[in-house]
Order: C-alpha cells, then structure tokens, then sequence
C-alpha cells in the first residue's frame, strides 16, 4: 500500500504518526464532549476520524474534579464517610463498604456478623442497581431510546426505597460505619426486602428476554470492542470487563472480604472480550446477585451490627498504612490510607475502577467507526464523579 | 374582564381569553429541558423521568441533546471551573425564552465541595437562575416542584412593560460573557449583571 507518513500535528499526543493512504483526504477532529449525551456525565473524547474509522483517541477528564483525596485529609475518617457516597454516585453503598473496610484494616477493628451480612445484602442489591442501569444506558445509546431504561429504573426505585427506609437516603446512604453499621434494621425492613429480592428472578428474566437476541443488539455489540485478556490485565482493568474476556478474577472470591465464603455463587466469564460480552456478563451476574441475595437473607443472624468496643469519638488511628478493596459493581475498588496519628489521614487515595477501565478505551475503539465509540464507551460503565474524584 | 362574566360565557360556549394568556399558556406546557447531566443530581433528574415520577405530565419529557433546540437547563451537580465556561457557553447557546433551574447544593453554592480549588461556588455566579432546588440530591419530587414552580413564573410573566420575558425586550442581555481560566481563577470571577457585589449599608 502506497502512503505518507502524516503527522497532523496534534499536540501533546505521544503517538506514532498515523499512516493515511495518498489522496484519502486529510484526518477529521472531532471533540465528543463534555457535553454529551453519551458521556454519561462530562467527559469529553479528542477523536482523530479518517472518515468514519477512528484513528485517535485521546481522552480528556477532569471536568468533575471534586479534591475528593485532598477533602479526604483534611476532614476526620467519619466525616468522609458521606463524601465516598458522592464518588460513585450510582452505588454509594458499595463506595461505604470499601471505605470502612480500609479503616477497620487500619485499626484492626472486628465487625459483627449480623452486620456483615446486611452489608453483604446491601452491596449485592446496590449491584443489581448499577448493572441494570448501566445496561439500560449502554441499549439507549444504541437507540432504544427509553424503554429499557425504564424496565432497570423501575427496579431501581424499588431497591431505592429499600435505602431509604433503613438509611433514609434515596441516593446518598451514608450507612457504614467503622465496625458495623449505623441502625439495625427491623425485621419488616428483611420482610420487605424479601418480597423486593422474591420479585427480582422475574424481572432479571424479562430484562434478558426483552434483549439477548434482539438482532440490533446482536449486530451492534458482537465482535466491536475487543479487549484481549493479556491487556486488559496489564492496564489493570478489573471488574465485568476484565471478566468479560475472559479472566477469572472477582475479589470476591480471590479475598473473601466480609462473608461472601460462606455463599454460593458462580463468577460469569465472557470469552470473546466484546461489547456484547460485557453486557451479557452484567446480566448473568445480576441472577447470581439474586442467588446470594437470598442465600443471606435466609441465614441472616441476630446480634448487635455495631461493635460495642468500637471507637467512634475521638477516632484516631496509630500511625500506620492500610488499602482495603471490595469487589464493587464496577470492578476493585480500593481505598488506601495513611495515617500518622492524627484525627484525619495523611494520605488518602481512591483507586477508582471506573478511571483504571477507562486507560484501555483507546485501545478497544481505533479502526472502529465513530458510531461504535459510543457503545463501546458506554460499554465500560464509569461515572465521572469516580474517574475524575 | 370580570372573573363571573368570564364564567358566565364559558357556560354559553364562548371561550374568552387574552393573547397573554393563551401564549403563556402553551409556553409553560411545552418546557423541553437540554439533556445534560453534570453530577451526581443528574441521575435523580433521569429518575424523574422515568416511570414512576413521570416528568411527562409536565409536558417536560422532550429532552433535547441540542442547546438550539432547548428551553430550559436544568445545572444537575457540581460546576467546576473546567466546566464552567461550558455551561455558560452552552447558556448562550439556548434561544430565548431560555429559563435555569439549579438543582442540588453544588449548582447553587458549591455544596459540600465548596471548600475545593476547583469548584465554582454556585453557577448564578454567571447565568441567571429562575428556580435554586435545595438538597444533595434533591429527590424527583423536588424537581417536580421546581417544575411547578417554573410553570407558574412562566404563567406570570406579563409580555409587555416591567418583568416581559427577555426575547421580548429588546434591551436585555442576550450573551453572557463566558469566563476564561486565568492564572488563578475564572476571570472575571462573576457576572456583574448577574451576580451584584453585596451593598453593605453602615
């Protein structure tokens, strides 16, 4: 093929030039964001086109850069609590989970077993939330425009109102606490979530039907978007996506944090590393979610959720570091903590699965045509408040 | 006219109204938001419209990707200073008449992120705002509210003399200046137009 070699002069891309073949016209940028539709939030994406193939991709975040790590040092370890609601918007539980587990590594702080299990619950219902949502979300970019969403949000509302009963927060539960957690709920409250979780099967059934084989899906998600399993390990990417090509990780499983040893679950593994893969992932970790959700309702214990030797005014750690992680919806999520004795950390860092998913997207979109950056964007499932904190 | 004679008509099948009124009728059912999430308020907004709040009743299920094609912006989260510029940008953007709702403590005042370098302190710093929705987030129904609220202001406004909508009077601001990042801040730090330096009387 004949061709010249064309740098185009685009600064600060540290690229190899792109090879555009002579008279094929010259390269296209285009801006997609911050503000767009598909960027679920403000994110914005410097696209290099040769026609409608994508050649570049640069990314661009920070346009919801909150100083969550530098609030982080400077507020006490309780007073964070309600910020890590705010990282990643969608499942606040999970960001609580994460963080309360770091802090409980660092002061070595025991957590009630009836605790554990509701926080076992409340992440695995948070899990349903997201992974409905974000197949919702991922099927209305590729132009159903509404109705699926609609079937996920109106499991969401149900769940929702599960949260606000026993936190009193719709969105922002703020409901951890550093060994245990902070109300105990009634037992109308685990009736209520067992009629929610008795209602789930149904829905994750016809959420799946309403989908799977429809031929747009099919066409538009098979085969666009391939992440191989050696870069997708070497980028760090945890989570359904790493899982969809093919790698059998789930901290879950590889930790055994809070109680999940004693349930019975399987880890859905992909094997193509395609859109479609992620998706179906999502949707087979959904009914494993239900599966765990009633295995823990059923053997629920009794007992206190709070540790009664547990310190909550005047909290100050002993000098000392410690990084817990969970396995969030989105993949690790991990909180890593300094402390040199004082009342606040001195370093706080939140290792945020949506920014380290994110690293491979140029990657899964160059030769793709620019319709496709959209699915495939959609297709790893961030929120801006966790990659940009 | 008379309420009672207005009523009396209606009975004989006479319908009886103003220019105003009818025009400011249609506007205020037919608000069509831009669709733009900025936070975490962004996914209560997508909850609103969504089934079971059903933003549809409000005539206000349009969301439109385009600012051209929008009357309302709904700031649904926090405004930093990268984003600000935008956000003003896509304000001026908007066709008249053009109304804002801020929703959630960090597009009114910075809200828990207030103390950040990085986050504008309440984005009525440079657009005007119609209706400010307290909370973190607010919930659907609030939104709903802040809707209800708009509609009646809509409903309200007078077309011609003091308080006309502003695509009616030729004098009012149609840009806004969009603030550039400067070395330290957004410059210039507030609309002036908009946002007065508070008077202090001794």
């Amino acid at each position: 093929m004949s061709g010249s070699l064309r740098d185009t002069n685009l600064e600060g891309w540290n690229r190899p030039p792109v090879i555009v073949p002579d008279g094929e016209g010259e390269l296209l940028e285009v801006a997609m964001g911050p503000h767009h539709p598909s960027t679920h939030g403000v994110f914005r994406m410097d696209l290099a086109l040769d026609g409608e193939r994508v050649v570049r991709l640069k990314p661009v975040f920070g346009y919801l850069h909150r100083n969550h790590e530098q609030i982080g040092e400077t507020v006490s370890y309780l007073a964070m609590m309600p910020y890590t609601d705010r990282l990643d918007y969608i499942c606040s539980l999970t960001n609580n989970w994460a963080y309360a587990l770091a802090v409980e590594k660092l002061v070595g702080q025991a957590v009630p077993e009836r605790a554990e299990y509701i926080r076992v619950i409340l992440a695995e219902l948070t899990r349903i939330v997201n992974h409905a949502s974000a197949i919702g979300f991922l099927i209305q970019e590729m132009g159903a425009s509404g109705t699926p969403l609609m079937y996920a949000f109106r499991e969401r509302e149900k769940i929702l109102d599960l949260f606000e009963s026993l936190t009193g927060s719709r969105m922002m539960c703020n409901y951890m606490r550093f060994g245990g957690c902070r109300v105990d709920p009634s037992a109308a409250w685990l009736d209520a979530t067992r009629k929610v979780v008795a209602g789930l099967p149904q829905f994750a059934h016809e959420f799946e039907n309403l989908l799977m084989s429809n031929e747009i899906v099919m066409a538009r998600c098979q085969g666009v978007g391939k992440l191989r399993p050696e870069l997708a390990i070497n980028a760090g990417v945890t989570g359904p996506m790493l899982r969809a090509s093919g790698v059998n990780y789930d901290i879950r499983k590889v930790d055994h944090y809070g109680v999940y040893d004693r349930f019975k679950f399987r880890v859905p593994l992909g094997d193509h590393g395609d859109i479609y893969d992620r998706y179906m992932v999502r949707v087979l970790e959904i009914h494993e979610s239900i599966g765990i959700l009633e295995q823990a309702l059923k053997e629920i214990p009794g007992g206190p959720v709070m540790d009664p030797k547990a310190k909550i005014r005047g909290f100050r750690p002993k000098p000392g570091e410690a990084y817990g992680r969970i396995e969030g919806p989105k993949g690790e999520l991990g909180f890593y903590l300094i402390s040199d004795g004082g009342n606040s950390p001195y370093r706080f860092r939140v290792r945020p699965p949506s920014l380290i998913n994110l690293t491979v997207l140029e990657d899964m979109c160059l030769g793709h045509n620019v319709a496709d950056v959209v699915l495939i964007f959609g297709s790893v499932d961030i929120v801006l408040g966790e990659v940009d904190r | 006219m008379e309420e009672g004679l207005k009523i009396e008509l209606g009975k004989q099948g006479v319908f009886v109204t103003t220019i105003e009124e009818l025009y400011n009728w249609g506007r205020k059912n037919s608000v069509w938001p831009m669709q733009f999430g900025l936070a975490c308020c962004a996914i209560e907004m997508i909850a609103t419209t969504m089934a079971r709040y059903d933003l549809a009743r409000f005539g206000a299920e349009v969301f439109r990707p385009s600012p051209r094609q929008a009357d309302l912006m709904i700031i649904s989260g926090t405004v930093t200073k990268k984003m600000a510029p935008q956000v003003v940008r896509l304000y001026n953007q908007m066709a008249e008449p053009r109304y804002v709702i801020a929703m959630g403590a960090c597009a009114i005042s910075g809200g828990p992120f207030k103390q950040g370098y990085n986050v504008l302190k309440g984005i009525d710093r440079y657009i005007p705002v119609d209706v400010h929705i307290p909370g973190c987030p607010p919930r659907p129904e609030a939104l709903l509210q802040a809707f209800m609220t708009l509609q009646k202001k809509i409903e309200e406004q007078p077309l011609t003399g003091e308080g006309r909508p502003r695509h009616l009077d030729a004098e009012a601001q149609g840009e806004f200046p969009v603030p550039v990042q400067g070395e330290h801040d957004l410059e210039p730090t507030s609309n002036k137009l908009v946002w007065p330096l508070p008077v202090v009387i001794r």
